[in-house]
């Protein structure tokens, strides 16, 4: 009951802001700057899942090259998390700068 | 495509030296050694408020980094398929960290967002560049490696390719299952 108290309170708003058009556009800036942040997180944690995957796939068929593969891994790790940060960085300067 | 793969892989464990904390140290003293002049430069554009914000985005990648790396070692030691989950869930818990420590922050007067941003991005790539050549150059010849930093990271090619049950850098063992 309370999320759909939610929902049809986040409608009103929504209605309200439709009625000025500059607080419609901020609405629609702020609400695009969200999707925006989830969808740039969308890539890195499929990337991630794929790098993990095959250095467990690698480990396993080569488990005395663990110690490289985890180094290597870690590293694709930290540059992927890069692109959920660029995205994040983009939505606070979108929204907040 | 996945037939010669160990089943009992999930449940092995690595109880070796971390290459994880290896790498997330030698990144910590660059970003010690970088900061000064990372700070500067933020003050030089956007004042002190810059290097404020310079200085606490550039402590919130180490501090990142450091969460992922002690996430990695911690698990591994336990089992790869820990490692895995915990890197899976660490990414989004790390993510929420990241934002909610901006989130915190980003009304007081000495934050400036631009300034903290571009650091958050400059900071988290430049480092890793940093490193990545460093690694690249172990990985290609080995045999610049100090003897010591070589035993004890686990980096190089050489020490991995010991027979696994003799190798003091990586000794993977099945968990107790």
């Amino acid at each position: 009951m309370e999320a759909l108290a939610a929902i049809a309170r986040i409608a009103a708003e929504a209605g309200d802001a439709a009625a000025d058009p500059a607080a419609a556009k901020a609405t629609a800036a702020a609400a695009s700057a969200g999707y925006a942040y989830g969808l740039a997180a969308i890539g890195p944690g499929i990337g991630i899942g794929i790098i993990f995957g095959k250095a467990i796939e690698s480990m396993a068929r080569q488990p005395e090259a663990a110690g490289m593969v985890r180094t290597t891994m870690f590293l694709g790790v930290a540059f992927t998390e890069a692109l959920a940060l660029i995205g994040f960085v983009a939505f606070i300067l979108l929204k907040f700068a | 495509m996945t037939n010669n793969v160990n089943p009992s892989v999930l449940a092995m464990r690595d109880t070796g030296p971390s290459p994880e904390a290896q790498i997330t140290r030698d990144i910590v003293k660059r970003g010690v050694i970088a900061a000064p002049a990372l700070v500067t430069a933020s003050w030089l554009v956007w004042g002190s408020d810059g290097a404020w914000s310079s200085g606490y985005g550039l402590g919130l990648v180490l501090c990142n980094f450091m969460i992922a790396a002690g996430l990695v070692a911690t698990t591994a030691r336990i089992s790869y398929a820990l490692m895995m989950a915990a890197t899976l869930f660490g990414y989004i818990v790390r993510l929420g960290i990241v934002a909610l420590a901006v989130m915190l922050v980003r009304n007081e007067p000495w934050v400036d967002l631009m300034a903290l941003g571009l650091t958050l991005v400059i900071s988290h790539l430049g480092l890793l560049f940093w490193e990545m050549r460093y690694v690249s150059a172990t990985l290609a010849f080995p045999g610049l490696k100090p003897t010591l930093t070589s035993t004890m990271s686990g980096y190089d090619s050489v020490s991995s390719s010991i027979p696994h049950d003799d190798n003091p850098v990586i000794s993977t063992e099945k968990a107790n299952v």
